[in-house]
């Protein structure tokens, strides 16, 4: 039977248009979750098609099927018209199809080159890196993916890393091409450079399947939009110029999306925190930060925007006492904090929300009453004549589980088993509940859903009532936008610049700033330019 | 200055010892798979050629054999630490052990068993005549050694400028990227301990059929397959790097020896040759030497700043995020 003639019964399917891949009642089942419920999903010939979700909607487990990594239980997949069985990623590779992950699959002491030819048949032995390093150069020149094929991996900015990975496919000749989430770790000039790759790519013949969650970027790149909630589609192949941002955001989420917080205006009191030109140093003993400034008071939340990897993990460890600063001090209400201890930080009022829930802001092995009370054992009610009191503690756990709404059996139960919404919830309880003077937040919300997201801006913006100076190092443009009072622009492990947002909340002339400090351009020089084009 | 070309000429045979046993862990690491079993290979290794070379009159035979004695006892090793995915350092410190035992029963009695045809030796025409230097390296070597210096170079080659090369590499700093890639990490990693083992067997070879010949039980090795663990650290995972530490390890042991025989040094009365004491104390600086690299080299931060491979001692479990 042709299979390209054979009618179809999916909707979004429009006449004439040639079938690149047709994924059938994909079920996908994991412990104790349904991951994909009968899924259909259809991707037509040079289209950018949207899979749109929230986290944890199956969009990821779908593409992992497509792309050989998981087996469904049920369901067929057709890829030009033929049906398929994949059983590793490399046969999904052979027919056509690539993944690119949200964690790069790089060997970063590698060249980009290197990186490229790896797992291939030829060369056969001898590398001839000269030879392979011209192909490489010819390949990225024709798609815009501009990068240095000698130079090594762990060398490149997220941006060029990924331009690697999306070498690699076109250089294995996919021509079906999976991107997850790929500008979550981009700056918003490379996310425009990007786009421009994948539409030359589809000019091409080729096509993208885009995960996101961001419903803007949806709308500027994709062709068509299919979106999933809980393991089933709730829209299947939408047209994207023919429905609206507030119409994919229903689908999403199955609500109407507060987009704008309910942020009261505060005057910021005394300054509670002063960080004055302090240098520090990586793992890997490079320079980190260099001599940077900034300053917090006392009810506002401050927000660090930056490219990952410019030195907002290193800062928060200085702040926090988890890492010695080479030159420069931090200053709390007055007392020198820096190179001491994670404890005298502590008692002087520091809490910290760490990027990594399971390593550092958590013991996943224990229950939640231990990691409740991690930061108050030493004093009393829960310490008497140097033993625990586990009633108290106990008390004390509930009393936050109500509260703090963490959904657990009991507390008793190890937080290795909650969700990252909850356990996100054990932590900002533990870190509010000493009621700090200050809070450094590092990705409070990464990886968290629609839902966990408000709950956590809700607990800052309370927090920021109640007097609380925030430092909030995160990696979402928006989210640091309507949150914060100030922004700081982090890059190189320099201060680029810092913009005030009133009460009328962000501008797009804003974002742009922001944009532009976040990829090396000093506010002086933006400003300059800007003064010039005026005259 | 006779003496001292005569030092360093057997230097540079003892040294090919810690070359083959260094450049053989080298490569195990190099896939991600710490193995502190060098110690216990080395002697099966250095016991099985002995044995084999006197009851045969054959010592390339010996040498062969003790190559896949030790290959073969390096893979329980690796069952353990691949298969089973469980703690490299106990597993490669039970093989030390196991590798000594085994020897200790089965060389019972060796070293009286009577003597053993050789490996040969030769000097290289030309070269032997170069001043100072020819004598060191050309003349009168055993053909281990110069085996050793081709061995050196071709092992660089073959790590940094060929495909199965670069898949090493790959293994042993980000497996999951292998993984997703089609390389078979797991076989890959069989094979690099297998290697490692092998040249730890060369290494117990080279010992007890050519740079000091017999069997004298666990003192035939002496302890050299953990200077070759640390050699590795300070190496930094490179070969040439090895074969420089190798023979300056090798050069001080011969110094070391050879400065408590005269009964003047310099004109004085030598002290390494009246006071024992003075002679335990160089004996012991290699050891001290390796201590300090091994606990140098087991700091995290210590081990990234030098170029660790990403992978090493952390078993591969597919699907889990990260290394």
């Amino acid at each position: 039977m042709d299979t390209l003639e054979r009618k179809t019964t999916n909707p979004s399917v429009a006449e004439g248009a040639t079938l690149f891949v047709e994924m059938n009642g994909i079920v996908k089942r994991f412990p104790g979750v349904l991951a994909n419920d009968h899924v259909d999903f259809v991707l037509r010939h040079g289209e950018i098609h949207a899979l749109l979700g929230e986290n944890g909607a199956g969009k990821s487990t779908l593409m992992n099927v497509l792309a050989g990594l998981y087996r469904p239980e049920s369901g067929t997949i057709l890829v030009k018209g033929k049906v398929v069985n994949f059983s590793s990623p490399r046969d999904a590779i052979k027919a056509g199809i690539g993944m690119i992950h949200q964690h790069f699959m790089l060997v970063p002491s590698q060249t980009v080159t290197e990186n490229i030819l790896l797992g291939l048949d030829k060369p056969r032995f001898r590398l001839q890196l000269n030879e392979y390093d011209h192909i490489v150069a010819d390949l990225s020149e024709r798609f815009g993916l501009k990068v240095e094929p000698r130079a090594k991996v762990w060398q490149l900015s997220v941006g060029e890393q990924q331009r690697v990975e999306i070498l690699k496919m076109l250089y294995r000749g996919t021509d079906i091409l999976i991107m997850d989430e790929p500008t979550a770790v981009l700056a918003p000039q490379e996310i425009e450079d990007l786009f421009k790759t994948l539409r030359a790519m589809v000019a091409e013949g080729k096509s993208i399947i885009f995960i996101s969650h961001k419903l803007h970027e949806v709308m500027a790149i994709a062709d068509r939009v299919t979106v999933l909630r809980k393991g089933k589609v709730t829209a299947a192949g939408l047209d994207a110029r023919k429905t609206t941002l507030q119409e994919l955001a229903r689908q999403m989420v199955g609500r109407e999306v507060i987009f704008h917080l309910d942020k009261k205006l505060n005057t910021p009191g005394e300054i509670v925190l002063e960080v004055e030109d302090v240098c520090a140093e990586n793992d890997k003993g490079l320079q980190a930060l260099n001599g940077l400034s900034l300053d917090v008071r006392a009810g506002e939340i401050v927000g660090l925007a930056g490219v990952a990897g410019n030195g907002q993990r290193e800062l928060a460890q200085v702040i926090t006492g988890l890492r010695r600063c080479t030159d420069g001090c931090v200053i709390l209400n007055g007392e020198v904090i820096c190179n001491r201890s994670a404890l005298v930080g502590i008692q002087r009022g520091v809490s910290h929300i760490p990027e990594d829930r399971t390593g550092v802001g958590t013991a996943p092995d224990l229950s939640v009453t231990d990691n409740v009370i991690m930061k108050q054992y030493r004093r009393p009610p829960i310490a008497q004549h140097g033993m625990l009191n586990m009633q108290v503690a106990t008390k004390f756990a509930n009393e936050l589980k109500e509260s703090y709404d963490i959904i657990v059996p009991n507390v008793e139960t190890p937080v290795r088993l909650l969700s990252g919404g909850n356990l996100q919830r054990v932590i900002l309880a533990r870190e509010i509940s000493g009621q700090p003077s200050l809070m450094v937040a590092v990705q409070p919300t990464r990886g968290l859903d629609v839902g966990a997201i408000e709950g956590v801006h809700r607990l800052l913006l309370s927090q920021r009532e109640s007097g609380a100076a925030i430092l909030l190092i995160s990696e979402e443009l928006e989210e640091l936008l309507s949150l914060s009072d100030r922004v700081y622009v982090i890059y190189e492990g320099r201060i680029m610049g810092e913009v005030k947002i009133g009460a009328g909340g962000s501008s797009p002339e804003m974002i742009d700033t922001v944009g532009l400090m976040m990829t090396g351009t000093p506010l002086e020089q933006i400003r300059k330019g800007e003064a010039e084009r005026n005259v | 200055m006779q003496a001292i070309i005569n030092i360093l000429q057997a230097g540079v045979a003892s040294g090919t010892v810690l070359l083959f046993a260094t450049v053989g862990e080298l490569f195990a690491e190099r896939s991600g798979v710490l193995n502190l079993g060098v110690e216990g290979m080395m002697l099966i290794g250095a016991m099985s050629g002995y044995s084999v070379a006197l009851a045969t009159g054959n010592p390339w035979l010996g040498v062969l054999v003790a190559m896949l004695a030790a290959g073969l006892l390096s893979q329980i090793h690796a069952f353990i630490a691949i298969t089973l995915q469980a703690d490299q350092v106990v597993s490669g410190l039970a093989l030390t052990f196991l590798g000594a035992g085994i020897s200790l029963v089965l060389g019972e009695g060796l070293s009286k068993a009577g003597t053993v045809s050789l490996l040969p030796s030769a000097s290289i025409p030309l070269l032997s005549q170069i001043p100072f230097l020819g004598p060191i390296f050309f003349k009168e070597q055993s053909y281990l050694v110069y085996i050793g210096y081709l061995f050196v170079p071709m092992a660089w080659y073959y790590i940094n400028r060929t495909r199965p090369g670069m898949h090493l590499r790959a293994v042993g700093e980000y497996p999951a990227a292998a993984d997703a890639l089609g390389i078979n990490v797991y076989r890959l990693r069989y094979l690099y301990v297998f290697i490692g083992g092998v040249l730890a067997g060369l290494a117990g070879a080279t010992i007890s059929l050519a740079v000091s010949p017999g069997w004298f039980s666990e003192m035939t090795t002496g302890g050299q397959g953990w200077i070759a663990v640390g050699l590795v650290i300070f190496a930094q995972w490179d070969p040439f790097r090895a074969a420089v530490g190798s023979y300056a390890f090798g050069a001080l042991r011969r110094l070391i020896l050879d400065i408590q025989g005269p009964t003047m040094l310099l004109g004085m009365r030598n002290p390494f040759y009246y006071n024992p004491y003075w002679g335990f104390f160089l004996q012991m600086l290699p050891y001290a030497f390796t201590i300090i690299v091994l606990v140098i080299g087991s700091r995290e931060a210590v081990r990234k700043r030098l170029g660790a491979p990403a992978a090493l001692g952390n078993p591969y479990i597919r699907g889990e995020r990260g290394l």
